[in-house]
């Protein structure tokens, strides 16, 4: 099961799976907006949901580590760089359709959002978090920076998640459970790389593992 | 069919909005949090048998079955509503002055102000279930905006009887206040010497006040208040003070302070 898994991912078909499935979201989007069935709001739907998938895919990313390790299907690491990407595109669209549909490029009413809503600044942190982890991404840049900085660096997607969550709580009216629930999920994948789980066969792990440059 | 006769208010000058609009976009955390659940979660709520009861400081308390209740004369106002979270919608009403109800149960001396109560059952009403707000829903107003003209009783919408996710069988329209004020689906209406908890206010009373008139002048903590969203629309619009209607009931905070009375 593990072997076939591992074979499944690793095949150069995987990839561009992955990729046309983890555009499935906006297409979709965009297919319920030009059809008019995104609601009597389409323009804050398109902004939320844009939002909650660009949380969605960060949290698919980090769980990808404990996963690989919990069920040693090690060719999950693979797809952890453009899952990342896909937070980061998600968190681009959410952050491009409430500047330009929700606000229609109101900067000064935008710059006194980010400044004055406390969620708003923790978002853009969150984004501005998202953007430097995007452009050092490339496998040019993990050398530069060289592999230990450029880990600290990637640390930094914890707080991004967090900050999303957080983001998420404080837009709401009320104590609403979908943002608990992400807020949840996110400190728990947190905690998971404190206290790592024991990897349940290491030597399968190891002859498995990826290439460097699949990173 | 509700009977009506027509009488527009000012807000004829602005598009109504689609009645689709109108029904499958609502705050109705009783059934949900999201904006399209009540549209199908309300379809549970029973709307007969129902009473309404009026007591507290009146002479006259009254328990009333709402069909008794609807034989009362209707009129039709086209109102604006303005959601304390930024977007607005046109309404044509159909109901009648809550002053007129007021006046039957003959408020005494001592009553300043008037607290209503949304029906509590969580069997039905599934999002009394959660935490997100204390239940029953419950709203409030002072005795003297109650007995404003505007102040509307609403039994019906778009010439149709009140669909179930819009609050039936019948609710409060307070077209100069946040949406939320407006509270749906009523059991009950006391009237009270001192000012009732409201379950907006309990839950964040920073940020949602008793008073809660439509200002662009006082931020929500959260976000600005001075422009919203038509339904609909593609571009956001200037709030109005009191939604429009300060010509009408400006004349009741005279001499209050209301970034204070938020």
């Amino acid at each position: 099961m593990r072997a076939t898994l591992n074979a499944l991912l690793l095949s150069r078909w995987a990839k561009p799976v992955v990729f046309a499935l983890a555009l499935v979201p906006l297409v979709w989007t965009v297919w319920l907006a030009w059809t008019g069935e995104l609601g009597a709001e389409p323009i804050l739907e398109s902004v939320k949901q844009s939002g909650l998938w660009a949380l969605r895919f960060l949290l698919i990313a980090l769980a990808l580590t404990p996963l690989r390790v919990f069920t040693g299907v090690a060719a999950l690491a693979r797809f952890r760089r453009m899952l990342g990407l896909f937070a980061f595109f998600y968190a681009s669209v959410h952050l491009l359709t409430y500047v330009g549909l929700d606000q229609f490029f109101d900067w000064h009413a935008i710059g006194t959002e980010i400044l004055k809503r406390p969620y708003i600044t923790i978002g853009m942190g969150a984004f501005v978090i998202l953007t430097a982890l995007a452009a050092t991404s490339t496998d040019g840049m993990v050398k530069r920076l060289g592999g230990k900085r450029w880990r600290a660096l990637h640390r930094g997607v914890f707080l991004a998640g967090l900050g999303g969550c957080l983001h998420f709580l404080m837009l709401v009216k009320g104590w609403q459970t979908a943002p608990l629930v992400y807020g949840a999920l996110c400190a728990g994948l947190l905690a998971l790389r404190r206290w790592p789980l024991r990897l349940p066969n290491p030597r399968t792990v190891r002859t498995l593992a990826p290439k460097p440059q699949d990173g | 069919q509700v009977p009506t006769t027509r009488k527009p208010a000012d807000a004829a000058l602005d598009t109504v909005t689609p009645i689709k609009s109108a029904t499958t976009y609502n705050n109705f955390y009783e059934f949900g949090t999201g904006k399209a659940d009540p549209a199908d979660g309300a379809k549970a709520l029973r709307t007969r048998p129902w009473e309404i009861t009026i007591d507290g400081e009146v002479a006259k308390p009254l328990t009333i079955g709402i069909d008794d209740l609807l034989k009362v004369s209707m009129e039709e106002r086209i109102y604006r509503l303005r959601c304390v979270e930024g977007w607005s919608m046109v309404i044509p009403w159909i109901g009648f002055p809550l002053a007129e109800l007021l006046k039957r149960v003959e408020p005494t001396g001592n009553a300043k102000f008037v607290a209503f109560q949304t029906l509590m059952d969580p069997e039905r009403m599934y999002g009394q279930k959660s935490w997100v707000l204390e239940w029953p829903y419950t709203e409030g107003l002072r005795l003297d905006e109650a007995m404003h003209p505007l102040a509307l009783m609403a039994v019906g919408m778009y010439g149709e009887i009140l669909p179930n996710q819009n609050g039936a069988p019948i609710r409060l329209v307070v077209p100069w206040k946040y949406g939320f004020k407006s509270i749906k689906s009523v059991v009950k209406i006391t009237l009270t010497k001192t000012q009732p908890p409201t379950a907006w206010n309990r839950s964040q009373p920073r940020e949602y006040g008793f008073y809660s008139n439509v200002n662009p002048e006082v931020d929500h903590p959260r976000w600005s208040q001075a422009t919203e969203r038509r339904v609909g629309d593609f571009s956001r619009r200037k709030t109005l003070p009191f939604n429009g209607y300060g010509d009408e009931v400006a004349s009741l905070y005279t001499g209050m302070d209301l970034r204070v009375n938020y």
